[in-house]
């Protein structure tokens, strides 16, 4: 008989039990992974073709994505497209902490029926509680919002977690983020008070979830700060086609109205010193 | 023939005059949590069910074997690994629930029926007996799980499973969803209004 209290049984007896349940555990997360993975990029294409109102289910959502979403691209702070790079691929949060001028940055280019073309660039940043994340869509003239989308890991129910809801995200259609030739995201402020810069135009954050309604103005400041470049050059092309059809642009184009961007703009830039080559193409 | 009783009795009890919630007042934090839409709770439901019963079964079939010293660290790891197998075949199978329950299900952990269950009965009872506790009293935990997300969602939402309950003519007469009841306090209050009409029916659960 084996004397189950005695220490060498006991660290036996563990070893076998752990290296059992090892097992058991890399067995299921190994067959369940494929599965898993298509349900968060179907998870994925649903945020996106929210912040276009587009609601999806399950069932639909990979023929809605690519009925919708007819073009991915990515392009860099230069405003130039990658070539080689998957837009649906990209890890945005970790693109994020990454100085700007080294960032990949996926477009979702979507064709609605009733609306025309509209672009969808993804945010990450970070909230109270963990990150943060969402989708904003422009019209084809670069600056106006058509439409946002958030969501969050763990931000507080009833305060910081009502980034997600209509009551906020539906402040953000028609926002502008070029006023006057400059280029400011938008900005989050306490309800009722206004940016020092009345050229901002800004959102209403949520009482009580102050942090997270910050996390949400400078994940626009951090996410489409290095858009610029490529914004530009689509209001030009905004500009240039007078019908509204945005023309594809010819290479003097780019040169004309894209600046090039380095890290330092992006995260030293007072708002005072954004006047720039944006100015060129205000009229 | 009384081994049969006995069984029912186990399966039973749980439902009403032994039931963890409403008499033990175990689990009650994840009870807060998920009730605030039916659905959340049914799967909660479900998934405590599971992981009661297998816990209590694998428990069970290795209660002989287990040195008394680290029989706590064990349960732990049985239930540990059971609560993520779980989760992963909600990522797999039903993502949606799995994104809204999000930490719960990890926390099934630390539901103290789990352990209360598996310390009292599964160490010293057989395999099938201790299936039939864990199921029943998984599904008590689930009641109570349903009838209070029933009331919540009914209530604060108007709806059920996502359905619009309330019709609109209702809302065009004055009526408005109670917010309150999305709030964590009211779970509370409705598990203690179910635990006094509970105690009023049942004369002997009444403390002297």
């Amino acid at each position: 008989m084996i004397n189950k209290q005695s220490n060498v049984y006991t660290i036996v007896y563990i070893t076998v039990l752990v290296i059992v349940v090892g097992a058991a555990l890399a067995f299921t997360s190994m067959s369940l992974k494929d599965r898993q993975n298509e349900n968060a990029q179907a998870d994925k294409k649903s945020q996106i073709l929210q912040s276009v109102h587009i609601s999806t289910t399950r069932a639909t959502v990979i023929a809605d994505f690519e009925k919708y979403i007819t073009k991915q691209l990515v392009v860099n702070t230069k405003g130039e497209e990658i070539s080689g790079v998957e837009a649906f691929g990209i890890d945005v949060a970790a693109e994020a902490k990454k100085p700007a001028d080294q960032r990949q940055l996926p477009v979702y280019v979507c064709q609605l029926p009733d609306a025309g073309t509209k672009y969808i660039l993804p945010l990450a940043g970070m909230g109270l509680w963990g990150p943060i994340w969402g989708y904003v869509s422009f019209d084809d003239d670069g600056s106006t919002i058509y439409g946002a989308f958030f969501d969050h890991q763990g931000e507080t129910p009833g305060l910081g977690a009502e980034i997600t809801k209509p009551a906020f995200t539906d402040q953000f259609p028609g926002r502008q983020l070029f006023k006057n030739g400059n280029f400011y995201p938008i900005e989050v402020v306490k309800k009722g008070q206004k940016p020092l810069n009345p050229d901002v135009d800004f959102v209403d954050g949520i009482s009580g979830g102050t942090i997270t309604s910050k996390g949400v103005g400078s994940m626009f400041d951090n996410c489409l700060q290095p858009y610029r470049a490529w914004l530009e050059t689509l209001a030009a092309a905004h500009v240039s086609g007078a019908d509204g059809n945005a023309q594809p642009l010819t290479a003097d184009d780019k040169t004309t109205f894209s600046r090039q961007l380095t890290a330092e703009d992006v995260v030293t830039a007072e708002p005072g010193e954004k006047v720039s080559a944006a100015a060129t193409i205000a009229e | 023939m009384a081994e049969k009783i006995n069984n029912r009795q186990i399966f039973f009890n749980p439902f009403s005059k032994d039931n963890p919630v409403i008499v033990q007042v175990l689990g009650i934090c994840s009870c807060l949590a998920v009730t605030a839409k039916l659905e959340p709770a049914i799967v909660m439901g479900i998934s405590v069910i599971a992981v009661l019963a297998f816990s209590n079964v694998i428990i069970s079939l290795i209660r002989n074997t287990i040195p008394t010293n680290i029989r706590i660290i064990v349960q732990l790891v049985v239930v540990a690994a059971l609560v993520i197998i779980v989760n992963q075949l909600l990522l797999a199978y039903a993502y949606d629930v799995s994104k809204q329950l999000s930490v719960f299900i990890g926390l099934i952990i630390t539901n103290c029926i789990l352990m209360g269950r598996l310390e009292a009965f599964a160490m010293g009872n057989k395999p099938w007996p201790s299936f039939l506790d864990g199921v029943g009293n998984g599904i008590g935990y689930a009641i109570i799980l349903i009838i209070v997300g029933f009331f919540r969602e009914l209530l604060g939402s108007g709806t059920l499973l996502g359905f619009q309950v309330i019709p609109q003519c209702a809302y065009d007469a004055g009526y408005a969803n109670n917010g309150l009841m999305i709030l964590p306090p009211m779970a509370l209050i409705v598990v203690a209004c179910i635990i006094w009409v509970h105690r009023s029916r049942n004369k002997d659960l009444q403390e002297k």
